[in-house]
């Protein structure tokens, strides 16, 4: 059960979503491969965790017990779905 | 232990210690060498090689090798290229290491595990250490070690790397026996593999994010106006407290350095030998170690953010107004680095991976106000600022030290303002950075980065320093003065017609000669020049005088207000540093930037001293 897939970059601050995919930029972006490191990968929950002061960028996000600073254009590759209020958590 | 170890005793083998960033690397490298550390560069490369030594309870001698902080062998950045290299035994003149120690952080299990399966891919001899094992076990983390070993297939031991004895396992794994490779089949998904391992044989890794402190913490720090606030405060209380908390210490060292001139003065007869000891040696290293203090409090508060996960965070703050300046918010650690000294600052650029930011970032890094600099601004203010009370809180000569410092960095944001400007698109710039989770900054790893700068500092004041400081004193005192001249020896001497062929060039900004003599060796290094200046000082007075304390009136006595603001200024800009422009050449790997930088900087320091100079001509 999920909403209509958005990047991380529109997801509402302390708002748990889910990693639909990471969308590469190009057959060899090094961007995406570094996410994909980081655990950026299909399933796994985020959340933005803070905005940045200026803009709203760039935007702190935990990803696991982790939390990185992403920019409007790397946290825009990712794609997340909002898990429903209540419901159960999809799998990958 | 059997008979075949000890016969083996000496060297018994390389390791290297490979992991994530902020994976406790190199408190368990603290951990296991203490002291017995070595800092260089990797040959050919830029990148901070950190080799130590320690003893396992055979008495047998490890080698030790921090490699620097990777998140995957597919390198994105310099650092993690020597990692990969040195991992595969394919960086040039660096042996294989005979054991590949992988430490991965128990609070991080998901991220550093993912890592450690590239490690073990290699299939060369590992051991993997799960550190911080204590604060994993407070949030609530459990992990089944012998199960763990099992499923991996490499030995897994735990440890606590800022505990005493907190990596006694891994010592005694490694000293107990030969360490085998790994045979283990790779599997086709890291991740896959990951949340097996994870699902098998740890509970709580992902944590509950209500009771972490990280998130309770990140919540004000990392908010857009009380972070700001809060970041800004920081900045100005380490400002106040290089100027302020170093004062008691800095005077005990100026009264030791003037005890031991005058003993050696008494127990010498007059002469050169006692001139160049007294005027030469002694005032002019010691009016420079006087500023140990300030640089080690500078020093402290650096490290102590970085160790507590603070800087990281102050980039996230700093982003986006970075970027509106042409830099990245990762500039903002080389250059508060620079703060402390541009050549750390410099090297630290490395882990800017868009090759344009990290260009203009060592180009603006000499700008940032480094810590050889307080000599002369300590000095100069000292001799001119009146120490007021400003507002009840602040004192004015704090004040005028952080106007300096906001001169530099404010100069810094126009250039890479106009750079951007004028250089034309630049493709996307990654950010990518990691937040770690806050810890208090551990009093052992802390001391062993201070005594690494403070001896840095003091091998600096005991040779260049001392060096220049004779050769100055050298100069100014042959030839002696004709009989029956007036003037001070110093006037004719070859330091003085130096000085006054200079000051040809220099009266514009207001320098009189004896400036000009002290700027010649401050090329060299910056902070040469507050000893320069008691040495020419103390030859023109005509007696033997001590360094800073005795300057301070003099100077505020024969210059004025104007010439004392435009070396002041002449100090924000001017490249007095031979180390700094050697480091810009080698990381730019271009003698064009080190020359541009060089050459940039010559004539913004020029250019604003002689309008400085005559804005104050004709205010006062």
């Amino acid at each position: 059960m999920s909403h209509a897939p958005s990047t991380l970059h529109d997801l509402p601050l302390r708002t748990a979503a889910r990693i639909q995919r990471v969308r590469p930029q190009g057959p060899q972006d090094p961007v995406a491969a570094r996410l994909d490191e980081l655990g950026f990968v299909p399933g796994a929950t985020v959340r933005v965790v803070a905005r940045g002061p200026l803009g709203g960028e760039p935007i702190a996000v935990q990803v696991g017990a982790t939390r990185f600073a992403l920019r409007r254009s790397e946290a825009e590759r990712v794609d997340v779905s909002l898990a429903a209020p209540g419901a159960g958590v999809a799998g990958r | 232990m059997n008979a075949a170890v000890h016969l083996g005793a000496g060297e018994a083998g390389r390791i290297a210690l490979v992991g994530n960033p902020n994976c406790g690397k190199t408190a368990l490298f603290n951990r296991l060498t203490g002291s017995r550390q070595k800092v260089a560069n990797y040959t050919g490369v830029t990148v901070e090689r950190k080799e130590g030594r320690f003893f396992g309870p055979s008495g047998r001698r490890w080698r030790v090798l921090d490699l620097p902080g990777a998140y995957s062998l597919q390198p994105k950045s310099p650092d993690e290229a020597v990692t990969r290299a040195v991992c595969l035994g394919e960086l040039p003149g660096e042996a294989p290491p005979d054991v590949l120690v992988c430490v991965v952080s128990a609070t991080n299990l998901r991220l550093h595990l993912r890592f450690a399966l590239e490690v073990r891919a290699l299939g060369r001899p590992m051991v993997l250490v799960l550190n911080m094992m204590d604060d994993a076990a407070r949030r609530g983390v459990t992990i089944d070690r012998a199960r763990l070993e099992a499923e991996i297939g490499v030995p897994v031991v735990e440890a606590v790397a800022i505990q005493a004895h907190g990596a006694q396992a891994l010592v005694d794994l490694l000293d107990d026996g030969p360490i085998e490779a790994p045979r283990a089949p790779t599997p086709a998904d890291l991740h896959v593999e990951t949340d097996r391992l994870l699902d098998a044989v740890a509970t709580g890794v992902d944590g509950d994010l209500a009771s972490d402190w990280t998130e309770r913490i990140d919540r004000v720090l990392l908010h857009p106006v009380a972070g700001l606030v809060i970041l800004a405060l920081l900045l100005f209380l380490m400002f106040q407290a290089v100027f302020t908390w170093a004062k008691p210490v800095m005077e005990l060292i100026q009264s030791g350095v003037t005890l031991l001139g005058d003993q050696v003065s008494a127990s010498l007869p007059p002469g050169p030998l006692r001139g160049l000891l007294t005027s030469g040696v002694i005032a002019g290293a010691g009016s420079v170690l006087a500023f140990l203090p300030q640089i080690l409090i500078l020093f402290f508060f650096i490290l102590a953010l970085e160790e507590s996960g603070y800087l990281p965070r102050a980039a996230f703050l700093l982003d986006r107004l970075m970027v509106g300046a042409g830099l990245s918010g990762r500039s903002f650690i080389p250059l508060l680095s620079s703060f402390a000294c541009a050549v750390p600052g410099i090297m630290a650029t490395r882990s800017i991976q868009h090759p344009r930011d990290r260009l203009l970032t060592i180009m603006v890094a000499p700008l940032m106000t480094c810590s050889a600099r307080l000599p002369v601004y300590a000095l100069l203010i000292a001799a001119f600022v009146p120490a007021r009370e400003v507002g009840g809180l602040f004192n004015l000569q704090g004040l005028v030290l952080f106007a300096l410092y906001a001169m530099g960095i404010g100069t810094a944001v126009l250039i890479a303002w106009s750079a951007k400007r004028w250089g034309g698109p630049a493709g996307e710039h990654p950010l990518l950075l990691e937040l770690p989770a806050y810890r208090w900054p551990h009093p052992r790893d802390l001391a062993l980065g201070l005594w690494e700068r403070a001896q840095i500092f003091i091998r600096r004041v005991g040779t260049v320093i001392v060096a220049l400081t004779v050769l100055l004193w050298g100069l100014s005192s042959f030839p002696p003065p004709p009989p029956g001249a007036t003037e001070p020896a110093i006037y004719h001497s070859a330091a003085g017609w130096i000085g006054r062929g200079l000051a040809w060039i220099f009266s514009p900004i207001g320098f009189n000669w004896q400036i000009c003599i002290a700027l010649v060796p401050g090329l060299a290094a910056r902070e040469v020049v507050v000893g320069a200046l008691a040495t020419v000082y103390a030859l023109s007075a005509g007696d033997t005088g001590s360094a800073a304390e005795a300057l301070t009136p003099l100077i505020g006595a024969q210059w004025g207000l104007p010439t004392a603001l435009s070396l002041l200024v002449w100090y924000v800009y001017a490249p007095q540093c031979f180390a700094t422009q050697a480091v810009i050449r080698r990381e730019t790997n271009s003698a064009r930037m080190a020359a541009t930088a060089a050459g940039y900087q010559l004539a913004l320091a020029y250019g604003a001293a002689f309008l400085t100079y005559h804005a104050a001509r004709a205010l006062t």
